[in-house]
């Protein structure tokens, strides 16, 4: 039964966790180009009301998802304008960027919050796994299950590409290094605030990614604040991970799973969660104190490590500049 | 000809006033726009705001009320924002005051406990627990490098879903997700207490909490101004490296700051239950503790402008309570935040057309 059950935990934080990996991969790549956008809330907002209505009244979730990108990336770039070129504060800014998205949405979102018949992403079978000899039937089936939403396979596919891009090619390198040294990588040719702005506009598309595959396939329905601080924890996610894409995969599907845990939690007899649902309420602070509690482990390995942010992320470049 | 922006050597004492109603106006015209989109007349929505929040007979009274916890938990924010700590935690803060006064109110005194007595431990519980709560990110952040902006965001949904345990749990009243009402001894005075005395009065629901804004405003103030504490949150903020070769003790000065601010947000908390809901109840806060960002910010951190732009936002939510959707408060708050940061570019910089040629000659 315990087997069972941890089998059932880990696989809801696979289907629930992509979201936020998609999240906390564009974050991740916006931080390494140096530019911190606290707005990932409102950008995934801005895309899970964008990939609704549009898949709602065009019939095909993929164009849903596509329009929800170009939304999210949209609505980055206000946060980019003010960050890269006015050099206005960017904890200010993104915050900023949050409310927008929430009130933004909240407006245009009031006559989407009836709809329940929208155009879902479809699930696909994975393949091979039944047919690995003991642990197939017995773990690995279960623990994925029979089809996964194919927003699981699209994660799975952009950790290796986001980690390939940033560390193992050229336009990667550029990236890194506009994050750590923007002067260096001006001296060299490397138009920093361009490559900036290009990287929150690729921070916006997987923050509409992720709203997408929320209001699409995770919980496919339109109500306000539906994200319930996913943004936020995304943010919180990149420090967990280093900067790291295949450590946020895994941060991500930790904090799927603790999603889900409240729920299953509630199901087992023997805890008193069952009998009294009030007691319920204290399990719904877990995925945010375990942020916390992921948060003062990756500060105190950080330090151990000599680990850390990005060297310029925060600092607006200004040609000539110190501390630039 | 390209965009050029340089650094203003010296700043009019004007531009910042000028520039920030300009940024206000721009963002009441940007905000048209998704109004209208929104199937609404901008001009007639903002006509209902302006006219709910500001001209009615009671709108001063009204536009106080909710001006109160917007000016008690800006000041908070405006504290922690001074030192660059970046407190967007204020809405949890300001659930754990308003928890603990409710606390007092029902459970810890009797109900014959005399009003000014119940009413200074309903402030000092406020406050006890609002700075609770923000001494917990202020000691992650010193103590072992945690980042505040996310510890203080999610200790907020941790805060809602303490409260939502409360109201419906021990503390409910009929399992509608609120508490009994206070005894009368638990209510701060209400201009319309006075409606005998005074008949302007009558009907008026402006309390108690506002003077305790003006109050920590003042005082916050002259600590700014006149404190060897305040200098150090500005040296802090300004430059943490100059800061601790000056012997400055950064950790200390780092929670001590998230205690008072979080503090203030819990006052600002305790003076919603006591002077206008009267009970714990879910969700009783708007926002409050978000919009206090904005006020603070748009304020420029002094406390003394937080009281005019408190005043201001709070004509905003009343005027917002009249029109629909709901979200059109929160969408102008963003918009308009959105503005001053970028009028803020226009008071540091000068920005100038220029032709390449004289570019290239410069730099």
């Amino acid at each position: 039964m315990e087997l069972a059950f941890l089998i059932n935990i880990i696989g809801a934080g696979l289907r629930t966790g992509t979201p936020l990996l998609f999240a906390t991969l564009g974050e991740l790549i916006t931080e390494r180009a140096g530019v911190l956008n606290l707005g990932v809330e409102g950008m995934m907002l801005v895309g899970a009301l964008t990939g609704f209505a549009v898949a709602h009244s065009t019939g095909n979730p993929w164009i849903g998802v596509l329009a929800a990108m170009l939304a999210g990336g949209a609505i980055s770039l206000l946060h980019a304008f003010v960050s890269i070129t006015l050099r206005g504060d960017q904890v200010v800014s993104g915050l900023a960027l949050t409310f927008v998205g929430a009130g933004l949405t909240s407006v245009l979102g009031a006559s989407y919050v009836q709809v329940r018949d929208v155009p879902r992403l479809p699930v696909l079978p994975l393949p091979f796994l039944y047919d690995i000899p003991l642990i197939g039937p017995s773990i690995l089936w279960p623990l994925f299950g029979e089809k996964q939403n194919v927003i699981f396979f699209i994660g799975l596919l952009l950790v290796p590409a986001v980690w390939f891009w940033i560390e193992r090619t050229r336009p990667g390198l550029q990236l890194r290094a506009i994050g750590e040294k923007p002067a260096a990588a001006d001296a060299v040719g490397v138009n920093v605030g361009a490559l900036r702005y290009f990287y929150v506009f690729v921070g916006g598309l997987f923050a509409g990614l992720a709203g997408a595959s929320l209001s699409l396939a995770v919980t496919p329905l339109w109500i306000d604040e539906m994200t319930a601080g996913q943004g936020w924890i995304a943010v919180g996610l990149v420090i967990f991970a280093g900067w790291n894409p295949w450590r946020a995969l895994m941060g991500a599907y930790i904090f799927g799973a603790l999603r889900r845990l409240p729920l299953d939690l509630q199901a087992i007899a023997w805890l008193p969660f069952a009998s009294n649902p009030i007691l319920g309420v204290w399990l719904n602070m877990i995925p945010y104190l375990f942020t916390i509690l992921a948060l003062v482990f990756s500060s105190r390995e950080a330090i151990r490590k000599r680990l850390g942010a990005p060297a310029a992320l925060g600092i607006p470049y200004v040609r000539g500049e110190r501390g630039a | 000809m390209r965009l050029k922006i340089e650094p203003r050597l010296e700043i009019p004492r004007w531009l910042p006033v000028v520039s920030i109603i300009l940024a206000l106006i721009l963002a009441l015209i940007i905000g048209a726009i998704p109004l209208a989109y929104g199937g609404l007349d901008p001009f007639e929505a903002y006509y209902q705001m302006f006219r709910t929040g500001f001209f009615e007979p009671y709108s001063f009274s009204d536009t106080l009320v909710k001006a109160t916890p917007l000016i008690l938990a800006g000041l908070g924010v405006t504290i922690a924002f001074r030192m660059r700590l970046w407190n967007i935690g204020a809405e949890g803060q300001l659930f754990l005051g308003a928890w603990a006064a409710t606390g007092v109110a029902l459970f810890w005194l009797p109900p014959t406990t005399p009003k000014v007595v119940m009413l200074a431990a309903m402030t000092l519980g406020g406050f006890a627990a609002g700075a609770l709560w923000g001494a917990i990110p202020g000691v992650l952040k010193a103590k072992l490098g945690v980042n505040e902006i996310i510890s203080s965001l999610m200790l907020t949904y941790v805060a809602v879903e303490f409260n939502n345990y409360f109201v419906y749990g021990p503390w409910a009243a009929g399992g509608f997700g609120l508490t009994a009402p206070y005894p009368r001894t638990a209510w701060f005075p209400r201009l319309t207490d006075f409606g005998d005395t005074i008949p302007a009065f009558r009907g008026m629901t402006a309390h108690l909490g506002i003077l305790y804004g003006i109050i920590a405003a003042v005082i916050l103030f002259v600590i700014f101004k006149y404190s060897k504490w305040g200098y150090e949150l500005k040296v802090i903020g300004d430059n943490p490296n100059a800061a601790r070769y000056a012997g400055m003790n950064l950790s200390r000065t780092i929670i001590l700051t998230m205690i008072i601010s979080g503090g203030l947000a819990g006052l600002a908390g305790m003076s919603e239950v006591a002077g206008v809901v009267h009970r714990l109840q879910e969700n009783f806060s708007p926002g409050y503790g978000f919009t206090a960002i904005i006020v603070a910010w748009l304020a420029r951190l002094n406390p003394l402008a937080v009281i005019v732009v408190g005043y201001l936002f709070g004509g905003l939510l009343v005027g917002g309570d009249a029109i629909q959707p709901a979200g059109i408060p929160l969408l102008i708050q963003g918009i308009i935040l959105f503005c001053v940061i970028s009028a803020d570019t226009f008071t540091r910089y000068r920005i100038r057309l220029v032709q390449p040629a004289a570019t290239t000659a410069q730099s």
